[in-house]
């Protein structure tokens, strides 16, 4: 592929980078990320990677924008609210970079469509705000062989860390498995400042742009954690767990597990005493995808 | 004895590592925990020794995003 003339002063900053140059921004051109959520992360990752000129950026998302969105997550606009955030994604990405092709999945993020959607990207960058679709995501990656950069923010801390599946530590060297239900507060619930989407989706972007790239030095095998209230920076050094679950010497999770549908299920009686119906199969998500997800 | 926890140096009363949780309050199920950057399994955390200097870091969970 060859550059026009508007490209070639579109993408003149990052092809002025010895580093980059003329062969690194095809390389942007050419590759592929996945964004899962188009929220508060998705939302400055989403529109850094399209300024930059990513070829193709796939965003998945069943949410329509809520006015508790715009806080933080800026790429939805009020005239946005009600309206489904992948539409509302895709257009801000075009009006910012026609050369960027986005292909959009108004559908959730689950066991049944993780694998299929990770091995069509070179990179997944996690935006979403539970646990569940957090190991997701993280075993998703690492079955699909696909590099993860992972993201958290709550109330004013926020931490990133890159995974390559195989290579590096994963989520569940870490945490293996979910917190129980209820135990650790979300966004929803003890809240946010909006601008920690911003800080800690703006350092995602920047990892899968070195990935792509080739550059630098990834962020693997240390969580970077973010304390906006001390204005600090910290690093904690992980490594590969033997005993992992998942990438450890012997695997107990071998397959993609809904955790919310386990978690649900588990939990029946309590369950339904709050309204849940557990329900076999897909039929649970619409559910447990309100409780879990809200409007966050 | 002092030990570090996320970087600060303090003080706690105790000899094994679900010792200083207790002491910050922490549950244990809301945390990753290593010592000398080396994961504890929670399973172990009742048995496995401090000494002084030792470096805690208490990972909690982070789950926000959208």
């Amino acid at each position: 592929m060859e550059f026009t003339d508007e490209q070639i002063t579109r993408y003149s900053r990052h092809i002025l980078l010895p580093e980059v140059g003329g062969k690194g921004q095809k390389k942007i051109a050419q590759a592929r990320i996945l964004i899962v959520g188009a929220g508060g992360l998705g939302s400055p990752a989403a529109l850094y990677l399209a300024a930059a000129g990513v070829g193709t950026l796939g965003l998945i998302d069943n949410d329509v924008v809520d006015l508790s969105n715009l806080q933080r997550q800026v790429i939805h606009h009020t005239s946005d609210v009600g309206r489904p955030k992948v539409l509302s994604a895709k257009e801000k990405i075009q009006a910012l970079n026609p050369d960027v092709t986005v292909v959009q999945y108004e559908d959730r993020f689950m066991a049944r469509n993780a694998l299929e959607l990770v091995r069509d990207y070179s990179v997944v960058i996690d935006g979403v705000d539970n646990f569940p679709a957090k190991f997701l995501i993280n075993d998703a990656c690492y079955l699909g062989g696909k590099p993860l950069v992972h993201g958290g923010i709550l109330r004013f801390d926020g931490r990133v860390f890159t995974i390559l599946p195989g290579q590096s530590a994963c989520y569940r060297c870490i945490f293996t498995q979910p917190p129980p239900p209820g135990l650790v507060a979300s966004c929803q619930e003890a809240g946010v400042l909006g601008v920690l989407a911003g800080v800690i989706g703006t350092i995602q972007a920047t990892e899968a742009l070195k990935l792509i790239l080739g550059i630098g030095r990834p962020l693997t095998d240390r969580m970077l954690d973010f304390d906006a209230r001390n204005m600090r920076f910290r690093e904690i050094a992980v490594k590969r767990n033997p005993r992992c679950p998942l990438c450890g010497d012997h695997p107990t999770v071998t397959e993609l597990i809904d955790h919310e549908q386990a978690i649900c299920e588990l939990r029946s009686p309590a369950a339904t005493d709050q309204g849940i119906e557990p329900q076999a199969g897909d039929r649970a998500a619409p559910h447990t995808a309100g409780l879990l997800e809200g409007t966050t | 004895m002092v030990v570090e926890i996320n970087g600060k140096s303090e003080e706690i009363p105790g000899s094994v590592v679900l010792d200083a949780l207790n002491a910050k309050h922490i549950d244990p199920q809301m945390v990753a925990v290593e010592l000398n950057d080396t994961l504890v399994e929670r399973d172990h955390l009742g048995s496995t020794p401090l000494k002084p200097g030792d470096r805690l870091e208490f990972l909690f969970y982070m789950g926000g995003g959208r």
